[in-house]
This record gives C-alpha cells, sequence and structure tokens, in this order.
C-alpha cells in the first residue's frame, strides 16, 4: 500500500524481528513472541481500527493470523502476520483488549483453525456446534468427523480462558456466563426480528436487558472453506450470496482482488458500470433497511412502501443482469453483459421518481413522534467504540466516524464523483436510521452524475479462462451497503486461491450490540438489530 | 367423490405434476366414501387450501424473495396466504426459505415438530432443496427433506416470487386432494401417528435448559 | 324511530298466552343468547374480513381476492381451517388454566358485546348501572390473558402477560375516567338512557371541549385495551413472536383472535354510543326538516356506520403508527391521560354546574 515505505522504517524500529515479505501487497511477518508488543505499540500509535483478522493456514509454518491495521487520523495502513509454528497447540496472545472487534473474530479464528488465545476472556466455538470435532478450516480437516448431528444442541454457559501462567504453561479457566438467578430468553434463532437466524441469548431483569450473549452459525454455510477448492470464477458466484442486499459490491470486492492480483487495469465503461451499479444496490438495500426497520417496530405500512420502492430499482436491475437479488453480473476483468438499452432511460425515470417519494417516508415515519422517542437516545454508540469495534458503514458514520471506503480508499470512479459523506454524531439509532435515508440521496446524485456520460469502450476484458495468480497476499475493500466489504486473498500461485478471506460488515455491528444494548428494554434491542442493519448469512458466511 | 382439483383462474392443463395429484385423487376413489362424510370434507378442504398461514421462516437470501411476496407487487394476501405467523403453533406450512446447515437443522426439525397438524413444508431455492451451490460444503444439509418431509419444492436461487406463488398454488391443490375425514393419503396409521404424537423428540430430559431455545 | 321494543313486547305476550311467564323467560334468554353469539361471530368475520381489506388498501395491496367476490368468504375458509387444526397440549403447562384462558377472554368479551344497544328496543343487557357492567365485564379478559401467559409455561408467554397485565389494568382508567365524564353530563348509567339523552345532539357536540377530548382520551385507551398497535405490546410480533399465546394453537388461538377483532368491536362501538349517539340519528335542533330524513335512516344502521367508522379510524392508527415501548406505555398513561382525565372531569363538573353545555 501506499504509505509502506514510510512505515517500514517505524515498524522495523519499533521491533526488529519484525520481517517484511513483498508478495502481493506485503506484509510484516512478527514471530509470536513479539507480535503482542508491537500490537500495543501500533495501538498506542493511533492504529485504532482493526479492519480485518484473518485465521490462516500455513501448512509448515503452522497457523496464524494476519491483522490488518488501519490508522484512523492518518489513514496509514499495515499488514501483520503472525503464526506459531506448534500445529497440535497453537497459541497466539490475544488482542481483544486493544481492539474490541478481535473479540469474536479471535473466536472465529479459534473455531476454523483451533487457535487458542491466551487471554481471551470467552473462547467459546462461535459458528460451530459445541461439539463439533476438529477445525473445519485446517488443511488436513476430515469431512467424515462431522456427520450431520440432529440432536438438539446444549448450551456451554461456562466460557473458557486460556491464561498464561509465570512458567509458560497455560491453564484452562471457566467463567460462568449467567448466574442460576438470572432471567434468560432466548431470542432467535427463529425470530421475526433478528434478520434471519441470529440467536441472542439475553438476561433480563423486569424488561431491562443486563446481558446479551450472540450466538452465530445458524447459516454458517462454509464459504471460505469452499472457495479453496474452486477456481478463481468460481468463487465469485458465492460472494453474491454472503450478504444479498451487497451482491453487487461484494463480487466487485472480490473482482477488484483478483484483477489487482493479476494486474489487469479495467475499462473506463466498466467501472462507470460498476458504480452505478453498486449505488443503484445500495439503494436497494437501504430501502430494505427501512422496510425491514419500520415493520420491526410495528408500523407495518412503511414496509410496503419500502418493498413497493425496491421493485423499481430491481426492474432496473433484472433488465440488465437477469436477476433480482443474486445479481452475478461483475466478472474477473469485466461484467457480464452489456447494460441493457434502456437502462439509462429507466435509470433517469428511477431517479426522477425517487427523490419525492423520501419526503413520503420522511412524512409517515421519520416526522412520527413514536417512531422519534423509540429511536432518540437509544442504542448509543460511542465513536470510540465504533472504531474500537469496527462498526463501519452507516452505523459507523451515525457515530461520527468517517469511514466511508469510498472516500478513504477511493475505488472504481467514486474519486471522480462529488459526494457527501454523510455522518451525525448522535450515535444512536436515529441517527443510524438517518444516515441510511441521506445515504439513498447520495446514492442518487452518484448515479446521476454517472448515468449520462457512460464512455464506450469494451464491458468484458480479454481474460484467460483458466486463472493462476502469483503467489502473494491481496486485500481489497468496498463500501458494502452496510459498511466495509473487505475481500482478504492468499494464493499460491495455484488456479484457486489458498485462503479467500471474507472480511464481513455484519461481524463487527453484531459484536457491539451487548455494549450498546445493556440497560436497554426488549423492544429497544429490536429497534438497535433494526438500525444496526445485519444481514446474517453475511455474519455467518 | 372428490373430481380434479380446481385452482381459480388457472387452467388445470398449466400446471406440471398434475400425474401426483391425480394419483392421490386415484387412492380417494379406490376405497369409495360416504357421501355425506364426502361433502363435508370437501368443504373442509376447500377452507383448509384456501387458508394457508405461513410461518414467518427464513435463514437466508430466499427469505427476502418471500418477503416480496408479502409485498405489495406480488401480494400473496390474494390467496389467503397472508396472515404469516411467527409463532409455530399457528402456522399452517413452513416455507424453508434458505440454506439448513448442521447447526440449524436440529433448530428446524424442532419448528417442524412445534407445529400444530395439519402442517405442510415447502423447500424453497436450490439450498432447502439440495443444498445448492453449498452442496459440498462441511456444515450443509444436503436437503432438508433428510430432516422433514417436503410437500412442495420450488427451485431456482432464489426463485422468482412468481414461481413461489406458483410453488403455493400447487400446495393448495395439494391440499384440496387430501382427505380430512378418514385420514386415507396420510403416509401412517393413525396408532402410529398417535404414538410419534406423543413420542419426546428431545432427548435430554432437562427441560429447563431447552425450553424455548428452538423456538425462541 | 322504529322501536324494536315493540316487537319483542309482542312476542313476549305471545308466548305468555301460549305458556307459563318462567319457561317464556327462559325461553326467550336461550333465543337471544343464540342470537346473540351468532351476531358475535358474524361481527368477527366482518371485522376480519374488514381489517384484512383496510389494511391492503393502507398498503397498496388488493388483500384477499380469490375466494368469493372480492374475496369476501376468505374469512370462512379461515374458520374452517381453525376448526381442524390440531389443539396442542404443552408439556409441563397448567393444563386445567391452560385450557380454561381463551374460555374467560371470550367470555369477558361476549358479556361486554351484551352491553351495546344496537338499536331502540334492541338492547340485551340494559339496567341502570350498565356503564359500571360493562366496565366490570371488559376488564375479566385480563385475567384471561395472565392466565394463559401464565400457564404455558414459555417465557415469551410470561413477558407478554405481564406486559398486558400492567398496560390494559392502567389504561382501564382512562377509559374509566373518560366514560364517567360523560356520565357527568348525562347523570344516569343505562346505555339506553344516554343514547335517548343525545335526542338533541351527540354528547360530543353537547359537551364541546371537555367532551371532545374525553373522546380523544377514551379513543386511546381504548385501543390500548384491547391491544391494538400502536399498543400491541402484549403480542409485540417482532418482539415476543405472539406474546401470551405464543403457545396456542388451533381453536383456542382463535378465540384469542376472535377476542381481538370483536373487542375492538366493542370498544369503537361504546365510543359510538357514548360520545356520538349510537343509534341516534343526526339530530340539529330547529332544523325540523333535516331531522326527519334522518330519522328516516333506521337506527341500526345508524349505530354501525358509527362504529364502523371509529373501527376504521383504529386500524387506519394500528397500520401506520410504530409500536411504543413498554416505559413510554405506562409514562402516557400515568403521566399525561388520567391527569388530563381527571382535569377533564373537572371541567366537565364546572360546565353541568353552570350550565354551559348545550
Amino acid at each position: 500500500m501506499d504509505n509502506t515505505i514510510d512505515i517500514k522504517d517505524r515498524i522495523a524500529a519499533m521491533e526488529p524481528s519484525a520481517v517484511w515479505s513483498d508478495a502481493g501487497d506485503g506484509m510484516f511477518r512478527v514471530p509470536v513472541s513479539s507480535f503482542r508488543g508491537l500490537a500495543e505499540k501500533l495501538h498506542n500509535e493511533g492504529f485504532d481500527f482493526l479492519r480485518s483478522l484473518t485465521g490462516i493456514d500455513w501448512g509448515e509454518d503452522g497457523l496464524g493470523c494476519v491483522y490488518h491495521l488501519e490508522n484512523t487520523a492518518t489513514g496509514e495502513n499495515i499488514v501483520l502476520g503472525t503464526a506459531d509454528p506448534d500445529r497440535e497447540n497453537a497459541c497466539l496472545p490475544s488482542v481483544h483488549d486493544l481492539w474490541k472487534g478481535a473479540n469474536f473474530n479471535e473466536r472465529e479464528a479459534y473455531d476454523f483453525f483451533g487457535i487458542k488465545f491466551i487471554g481471551h476472556p470467552d473462547l467459546r466455538r462461535f459458528f460451530l456446534r459445541d461439539d463439533w470435532k476438529g477445525y473445519p478450516l485446517r488443511k488436513d480437516y476430515d469431512m467424515s468427523l462431522n456427520p450431520l448431528n440432529m440432536e438438539n444442541e446444549g448450551n456451554e454457559d461456562m466460557a473458557p480462558s486460556y491464561e498464561m501462567t509465570s512458567d509458560g504453561s497455560y491453564i484452562l479457566k471457566r467463567h460462568p456466563l449467567f448466574d442460576d438467578q438470572e432471567y434468560v430468553i432466548n431470542i432467535g434463532p427463529q425470530h421475526p426480528a433478528t434478520h434471519g437466524v441470529l440467536r441472542f441469548r439475553v438476561s433480563l431483569e423486569g424488561e431491562t436487558i443486563k446481558k446479551i450473549d450472540v450466538h452465530s452459525g445458524y447459516i454458517h454455510r462454509g464459504i471460505e472453506k469452499l472457495c479453496e477448492s474452486c477456481t478463481y470464477p468460481q468463487t465469485l458466484g458465492f460472494t453474491d450470496r454472503l450478504d444479498y442486499l451487497g451482491a453487487m459490491q461484494n463480487r466487485h470486492a472480490l473482482c477488484a482482488c483478483i484483477e489487482k492480483a493479476m494486474g489487469l487495469e479495467v475499462s473506463e465503461r466498466i467501472q462507470y458500470i460498476r458504480t452505478i451499479m453498486d449505488e443503484l444496490q445500495r439503494i436497494d438495500s437501504h430501502l430494505l433497511f427501512i422496510a425491514c426497520l419500520c415493520q420491526d417496530m410495528g408500523a407495518l405500512e412503511v414496509f410496503f412502501l419500502g418493498f413497493r420502492d425496491r421493485e423499481k430499482v430491481l426492474d432496473i436491475l433484472e433488465q440488465t443482469t437477469g436477476g433480482r437479488l443474486i445479481q452475478t453480473y461483475n466478472t474477473i476483468g469485466g461484467v457480464q453483459a452489456d447494460i441493457h438499452p434502456e437502462f439509462v432511460k429507466k435509470t433517469k425515470e428511477f431517479i426522477r421518481y425517487m427523490r419525492p417519494k423520501l419526503k413520503e417516508y420522511d412524512d409517515i415515519f421519520t416526522g412520527n413522534i413514536i417512531a422519534r422517542n423509540r429511536l432518540i437516545g437509544t442504542g448509543v454508540l460511542s465513536r470510540e467504540d465504533a472504531i474500537s469495534f469496527g462498526a463501519t458503514g452507516g452505523t459507523g458514520r451515525a457515530s461520527g466516524w468517517a469511514c466511508d471506503v469510498r472516500k478513504r480508499h477511493p475505488y472504481a470512479m467514486y474519486g471522480k464523483v462529488d459526494f457527501k459523506e454523510i455522518t451525525f454524531t448522535e450515535g444512536d439509532c436515529f441517527a443510524r436510521y438517518m444516515v441510511r435515508i441521506k445515504e439513498i440521496e447520495q446514492s442518487l446524485n452518484i448515479i446521476e452524475q454517472l448515468i449520462d456520460n457512460i464512455p464506450d469502450g469494451e464491458y468484458q476484458m480479454k481474460v484467460k479462462p483458466v486463472i493462476k495468480l502469483p503467489a502473494g497476499s491481496w486485500y481489497t475493500a468496498v463500501e458494502g451497503s452496510r459498511g466495509e466489504f473487505g475481500v482478504f486473498l492468499e494464493s499460491r500461485g495455484d488456479k484457486s486461491p489458498y485462503r479467500l478471506k471474507f472480511r464481513s460488515t455484519g461481524l463487527p455491528l453484531v459484536s457491539c450490540i451487548d455494549t450498546i444494548a445493556r440497560d436497554a428494554k426488549i423492544a429497544d434491542l429490536i429497534a438497535i438489530g433494526g438500525t444496526l442493519d445485519y444481514v446474517v448469512p453475511d455474519i455467518d458466511r | 367423490m372428490k373430481r380434479n382439483v380446481n385452482i381459480k383462474s388457472m387452467k388445470y392443463e398449466d400446471f406440471n405434476d398434475n400425474e401426483y395429484i391425480e394419483q392421490m385423487l386415484k387412492e380417494l376413489r379406490e376405497n369409495g366414501t360416504n357421501v355425506i362424510i364426502g361433502c363435508l370434507d370437501d368443504v373442509i378442504e376447500w377452507g383448509r387450501s384456501n387458508s394457508l398461514w405461513p410461518l414467518t421462516f427464513a435463514t437466508s437470501c430466499c427469505g427476502i424473495e418471500f418477503m416480496a411476496i408479502g409485498a405489495a407487487r406480488y401480494d400473496f394476501a390474494r390467496f389467503g396466504f397472508e396472515v404469516a405467523r411467527s409463532s409455530p403453533r399457528q402456522a399452517d406450512f413452513i416455507m424453508v426459505a434458505g440454506t439448513i446447515t448442521h447447526k440449524m437443522a436440529p433448530v428446524l426439525k424442532r419448528l417442524y415438530d412445534q407445529m400444530a397438524d395439519p402442517k405442510y413444508v415447502i423447500a424453497t431455492g436450490g439450498c432447502a432443496i439440495s443444498g445448492g451451490p453449498f452442496k459440498k460444503s462441511y456444515h450443509v444439509v444436503d436437503g432438508v427433506d433428510k430432516i422433514i418431509p417436503v410437500d412442495v419444492y420450488i427451485p431456482g436461487c432464489p426463485p422468482r416470487p412468481e414461481a413461489m406463488l406458483y410453488g403455493l398454488m400447487q400446495l393448495q391443490r395439494k391440499v384440496k386432494a387430501q382427505r380430512f375425514l378418514g385420514g386415507l393419503n396420510k403416509g401412517i396409521s393413525e396408532k402410529e401417528y398417535e404414538r410419534r404424537l406423543r413420542e419426546d423428540t428431545n432427548k435430554v430430559e432437562d427441560y429447563r435448559e431447552y425450553d424455548e431455545s428452538g423456538m425462541a | 324511530m322504529f322501536d324494536f321494543g315493540i316487537l319483542t313486547n309482542w312476542i313476549h305476550t305471545q308466548l305468555t298466552s301460549v305458556m307459563s311467564e318462567g319457561l317464556a323467560i327462559f325461553l326467550e334468554c336461550v333465543i337471544i343468547g343464540v342470537l346473540l353469539l351468532l351476531l358475535y361471530v358474524i361481527i368477527a368475520i366482518i371485522m376480519i374480513y374488514m381489517e384484512r381489506k383496510v389494511c391492503a388498501a393502507f398498503q397498496c395491496r388488493l388483500g384477499p381476492t380469490r375466494v368469493g367476490p372480492w374475496g369476501s368468504v376468505q374469512v370462512i375458509c379461515d374458520v374452517f381451517k381453525m376448526l381442524t387444526k390440531e389443539i396442542i397440549t404443552i408439556r409441563h403447562s397448567d393444563k386445567f388454566l391452560y385450557n380454561l384462558a381463551p374460555y374467560i377472554v371470550i367470555l369477558a368479551s361476549v358479556m361486554a358485546f351484551a352491553c351495546i344497544p344496537i338499536s331502540r328496543g334492541l338492547e340485551i343487557l340494559d339496567f341502570n348501572v350498565g356503564v359500571l357492567f360493562f366496565m366490570a365485564a371488559s376488564s375479566i379478559g385480563i385475567v384471561g390473558i395472565l392466565l394463559a401467559g401464565w400457564s404455558s409455561n414459555s417465557k415469551y408467554s410470561l413477558i407478554g402477560a405481564m406486559r398486558s397485565g400492567a398496560q390494559m389494568i392502567s389504561y382501564e382508567l382512562s377509559v374509566g375516567l373518560s366514560i364517567l365524564t360523560i356520565v357527568v353530563l348525562t347523570d344516569t348509567m343505562q346505555f339506553s338512557e344516554i343514547v335517548m339523552r343525545q335526542a338533541d345532539g351527540w354528547f360530543i357536540f353537547k359537551g364541546h371541549i371537555p367532551a371532545v377530548i374525553a373522546f380523544v382520551i377514551y379513543l386511546i385507551a381504548g385501543n390500548a385495551e384491547v391491544n391494538r398497535g400502536p399498543f400491541d405490546l402484549p403480542e409485540a410480533e417482532s418482539e415476543l413472536t405472539a406474546g401470551y399465546h405464543t403457545e396456542y394453537s388451533g381453536m383456542h388461538f382463535g378465540l384469542f383472535y376472535v377476542a381481538e377483532f370483536v373487542n375492538l368491536f366493542i370498544i369503537s362501538s361504546i365510543a359510538a354510543t357514548i360520545f356520538l349517539g349510537g343509534w341516534m340519528p343526526l339530530h340539529i335542533p330547529g332544523l325540523d326538516g333535516f331531522n326527519a330524513v334522518m330519522d328516516a335512516i333506521p337506527g341500526f344502521i345508524w349505530f354501525f356506520a358509527k362504529a364502523f367508522f371509529i373501527v376504521w379510524l383504529l386500524m387506519w392508527i394500528k397500520w401506520t403508527f410504530p409500536r411504543l415501548r413498554i416505559d413510554q406505555i405506562l409514562t402516557l398513561e400515568w403521566k399525561y391521560l388520567v391527569p388530563i382525565g381527571l382535569l377533564n372531569l373537572l371541567l366537565m363538573v364546572i360546565v353541568v354546574v353552570f350550565k354551559l353545555h348545550f
């Protein structure tokens, strides 16, 4: 990345044992013993945003993690990698106290690779069942270990944690999650307001929430493992199904990442089309957000208004891509098909149609006294917490963190169009709601600037049918509908990826729910969940 | 005696899988039936087929399309499907919309068990039918029919709302071709049914822990 | 205005002429009971159909269209479905209370329903403390809901029941206060008498400012009383799946469902009766020609038109407004509606004492 030269010297000064490896985007390889110290130093230097934490099975190098860090004040980026060669008993120091977002990510890495994070307070499995055998994303995992188990899953109420003793060995401790006397109710996995199959165990005192324990993995489909056995064009299909309301953007991220690794520069026409499509998808997603939030809060009428307008977007998308939800439109080096002859006309019509409709939402919901009472002041997420959790997208911007990837690391046409990054400072549910409403306007602005000037050119660059990437690792992020959607790609020169990790937009959002929903009411939990706007298959992958 | 099952404003020939329905009707005709019971039955089936309430259940992509058929453009309220119940006790059919994973499978089974009879299952989309694109995954059930009996399959990824409406109409036809009184089209005998009904599906007896984890 | 009392009296005299008086009264009671239940069911069916069509209209949809003309037979299908659906017995539930609860709810609803004066001479329960009886009967429903939540052995049901307990008992107060305001104006508690007193103008006009305030409070509190949105917390679909009736299936659930809709009708028709004159046509003192034209329309049409207008109003509110939170609901009641209601009562007393009403 751009500023690596300068940062290289600083890292070398901080930690002499860190080795710069140049393949792909490049990363610092740090020995386990000095990793924790370096992480602390970097955190104090202002690297306060953990963009992504990826567990990797490096074969004989052992099991390790890759950390993508960003300094939100200066915009500097840095990639650290560390690995423990002891495969049987891999241990890494936990960084959950430096970056709160690391909490769930480390649980995920433990779940997939069996890496024990020393000092992590709650190292339970996150996606898989507690009685799951083995660690599925290790290269030597045996699929036959875990046949379908139809027994109801028990609840592990004792959270294990590993701590280091003075003589260098590890001890396993267990802490109770809930007391015997607590009134714990289950919300999910089958619940109308969890937006899919997420499960919360909520400890209540009357109607007030005391603690939330998030259970995930009810829609964990093992996409990352599947990708490792697919060729690069085949991996594209899975991205649409991750966050199905950001199908375009997700696929854009993966295509851009592979194109970056190939060193392929796509034509301007493709950039234009991708940008417009991304924005249409964003409008679609935000409309659904409004619809679902209102439905969760009981205002059913707005649900139907949202869907009515959403269908108009889908009509436009469908004409060109042929899909309503799963678009399968972007390909490596281009897009699947040229835009439909009526695309420009219809999009313009839609912009004209949509602007006055936004007013309607304001009239019926935004200005409603009950809605305002319910949303204003509930579920406040502070700016520091938003950064620490890595809660990007509308949620982060509502807390005053200008985290839009389109502005931070402009890609496609975003560097050349003029649009405002919407930020609020309140960080409550209402701000999160307003961010989305205002972003629809901005998306319309972006489309308006591009739609008339789509340049001529090819819509698909010439790409070999079998794609082999050089060895190395790359990270590309786009602004998805609900935050930074990143793709981390590690290649060993094969025609399929060695490790493909999708930085989920929803996981950081869910990880902050315990913090912001404490002392709120059950009804607030629904509003908070609605305004955080996560999509569960995107969390579980 | 039951004649062909008809759906308002769609021709009989326009449906696929008519043989299946005809087979069901043939089974009905074989034994013959009392006129009064037959007529009463017709009325009941007519009522049931036009008032199928779905369970709001969605795991992934297909769930959004399920919401879309509830919304204004496709509006499945026209067919009487509109009262989507969140509690499985009150729902008539479960539309398995989305991938079912290993962790979700016991929950889905439990939801199905919690539903009151007569109940139906629609497998929507590639994932629910066969595992779809995720068939080779270590954590995906390849087809919900391995767990619960499926009445109608709606292929697609995700199926278009029109396809879902077609599938729902097929379910209506199936319900119409059944017999409520006498229990002819049931796969198992009345006794077996009663026995299974009483059977405890929880392996673990301690109900404190398992109280609502499936449904809630 | 046709008095149905002539008809009922004629039936009574005919019956007493062929049998003893006790037997005749018993026979009449049976007939009236059957008719009452029949009417109850018909109102329920109309209400459910109306709810579906009205909400569809607000949501740019069509609503049921397949069964019968404009889907009008849809609810009959639902009834058949409900009747043939299995009634699940829950393990670890309190079986007796669990089975009893829906009947208590429906019983309370029917008793309150019997108080409604539909037309002149068509009052089933009509005595000098009718208002008091109505209040008492309708609040029995809370017991049913609490029992349902308690006996289901489900945490969602229990939370739903606790919510409904807190909410409905609180709002009972406001309903009572706003009805009391009108009682002050009429100095009677008999429903038929209340209607008769509105012959020269409905109370909402006669009582002007305090009556209008009472009417608004009554609508809000009445809506909360029957657990309709935006006060549908006890069954808040997106929070508690189905609230207190989460574990009920088949016809037991159907009873809750029906009671909810008929309760809405009862609340609306009481509002129509005490504020908008019930079956009394619109009379403007001095315009005799106009009054005569209004009188030509039968009373029960006036009554149903008014009642369904209020039902429609409440449905509109339900489908548009988001749900309140439990603390907001209680704040609204105890900090706003009750004090306003009490002051309003005082205002009405002043108005009556100084004869400031029309």
